[in-house]
């Protein structure tokens, strides 16, 4: 997937977990728990869900690299090529 | 015979409002199948049916706002004979409904916006028909009646009544419809052509709608703008219970296999937008949840005497061997440590019955089954606290499971009936980005809440050392009226005790 498709579906996932959220303003370097109103639960669903889209394993000790969009598209990417290898 | 009852969903609740019937009379339907969807101060709440067989009538139609308690469909359990319940009721007559005053037998407009204005369209339309048009029974034999067309309508049609209901759910005018069937009868498939068609001109093809239909409310556009015109008349009336005994026939007088009933899938009720039409709007909903919570807290703090205990508890043991077992857990199995707070209350709750019950009519009767519910906030203010049904009998992947699916169906608006009537206590953790100490108000008639932080990392003195711990304080709020601070005290080291083995938990 390129960074854009992913970038798409980062954002498609985000919004199916907060769906009030304003994406558009989202700030993509900026950690989503500072610019949304996300919990555990909400955080684990948006992982699980990010899984689901794009088979990525994710282990707990990397969550902290999918705080914001532009760090899930760059681990994503980075997972998904390190995989065709 | 057996009825499906407008549910209580909490003890404040006195009325609900039908949003839509998401299966159809004349179908099957199992134990546990969500059948309808309920508007109450809570959000819409999906309906389960209590019993196995055909659902053979629907009482009230959407848009009905009734009483708790108030019988909303009919189901012939299976094996049981036919039957129909002589003091059937379907709420007010069509006028006093509380539906817009819109032209009722109005052809669909040709391209109406998308969802909200098309559901309305197809809810007043519901509200004014005489209901009577809908009880006619067809004729032994099965061949369609005209049954009594609206009084504006030239011609009688010749419809079946399910595809008469059919038809006004879906918004299609029969009139404009094209019979296939003997006689020229209009059939249900005509009905569901008519509607596809439709759909087709309006570049928005039927399971596009139906997806948004299923859309988690919150966020769906249709509900950001004001509902239209039922929706705000609708859910402040209350129906008398004495009006006459509109039945809604079944599709067929022969079994139900006949004609092969749709499935829910591919059920144009279920997908039929209307189930946005008599929705609230997000303001009004907010309002009333507001309303709602402020109500019951209050009556909380008038009636309960509240008294409050709290203690720390070391965590260490249950993060690190979360840790361990999260590693070895693919994602969607991963455990959220509150799962692990809420098992260890359930456990600890087996030995404190008069915490784990109801104070109801100047009496305290504790509940066999430990049902904890789960305080969930809702991102744009509010809470609701579901049950997480025989909580201690959960294995912690069960239980996980179901947290999530809760909190998701919390926030995405689709919660189930059966798991809001009957928390028997009540959890509140206020989250990892939250405070340290909570001192929760119990909800009635329940009559203890446990309350926990977030987690805090502190200085511990561990066998004379002093070690950095993961810690969380845990607080219990309970009724004076039916226990005391030593047999809450009990409680809380209780679940200390086995927070401290999280590997039995």
């Amino acid at each position: 997937m390129k960074h854009d498709d992913l970038r798409q579906t980062v954002l498609r996932v985000l919004g199916e977990i907060a769906p009030e959220a304003d994406l558009e303003r989202l700030q993509p370097n900026v950690a989503f728990r500072q610019q949304l109103d996300l919990d555990s639960m909400d955080f684990l669903n948006f992982v699980i869900a990010l899984h689901e889209a794009t088979q990525v394993e994710i282990p707990e000790r990397d969550y902290w690299r999918l705080a914001s969009l532009d760090g899930c598209v760059e681990y994503l990417a980075q997972r998904l090529s390190a995989r065709q290898q | 015979m057996a009825e499906l009852l407008m549910p209580k969903l909490g003890a404040d609740m006195t009325v609900g409002t039908v949003v839509a019937w998401t299966r159809q009379p004349g179908e099957f339907v199992r134990r546990g199948d969500i059948v309808a969807q309920v508007d109450t101060d809570k959000g819409v709440i999906d309906i389960e049916v209590f019993a196995t067989g055909v659902l053979e009538q629907i009482l009230v139609l959407p848009g009905q706002t009734v009483p708790v308690g108030t019988p909303l469909a009919t189901i012939r359990e299976t094996g049981a004979p036919e039957e129909r319940v002589p003091g059937a009721w379907a709420g007010p007559p069509p006028a006093e409904a509380g539906v817009a005053p819109q032209a009722p037998q109005a052809p669909p407009p040709p391209l109406p916006p998308p969802a909200s204005a098309f559901g309305a369209g197809a809810v007043a339309r519901a509200g004014h028909q005489p209901a009577a048009s809908m009880a006619q029974p067809e004729p032994p034999g099965g061949m369609p009646v005209s049954a009594q067309g609206p009084p504006a309508a030239p011609a009688r049609l010749r419809i079946s009544p399910s595809a008469r209901e059919l038809a006004r759910a879906l918004g299609v005018d029969p009139a404009a419809v094209q019979g296939t069937g003997r006689g020229g009868a209009i059939t249900r498939e005509d009905i569901q052509r008519a509607a596809a068609q439709r759909a087709g001109a309006l570049g928005r093809p039927r399971a596009e709608e139906a997806a948004a239909a299923g859309q988690p409310s919150a966020g769906a556009p249709a509900t950001q703008q004001p509902a239209p015109g039922p929706s705000q008349a609708g859910p402040a009336q209350v129906a008398p219970p004495q009006l006459p005994p509109p039945q809604v026939a079944p599709p067929q007088a022969g079994p139900p296999q006949a004609g092969a009933p749709p499935t829910a899938a591919e059920s144009p009720l279920a997908a039929a937008p209307m189930a946005r039409g008599v929705q609230l709007p997000a303001e009004e909903r907010a309002a009333r949840m507001r309303q709602s919570i402020a109500a019951a807290m209050s009556r909380s703090k008038r009636e309960i005497p509240h008294y409050y205990l709290g203690t720390t508890i070391d965590l260490h043991r249950a993060v690190t061997w979360l840790a361990a077992e999260n590693e070895r857990r693919t994602v969607t199995q991963r455990l959220l440590y509150g799962a692990l707070l809420i098992k260890a209350t359930a456990l600890a709750l087996r030995d404190f019955p008069e915490l784990n019950g109801f104070y109801m009519d100047g009496r305290y009767k504790p509940n066999e089954a430990i049902h904890v519910g789960v305080a969930v906030s809702l991102r744009l203010g509010g809470l609701i606290a579901p049950a997480l049904h025989h909580t201690d009998r959960l294995d912690l992947s069960t239980l996980m499971e179901r947290l999530r699916g809760l909190v998701q169906r919390v926030r995405g608006g689709s919660l189930r009936g059966s798991e809001l009537a009957d928390p028997t206590i009540t959890v509140t953790s206020l989250g990892e980005q939250g405070v340290e100490l909570v001192l929760p108000v119990i909800y009635p008639p329940q009559v203890a809440i446990v309350g926990f932080g977030k987690v805090v990392e502190r200085a511990w003195a561990v066998e004379g050392q002093v070690v950095v711990r993961p810690t969380i304080t845990a607080t219990l709020a309970a009724d004076h009226r039916v226990s005391d601070g030593h047999r809450g005290a009990l409680f809380l080291a209780a679940i200390d005790r086995l927070l401290q083995q999280p590997e039995s938990l």
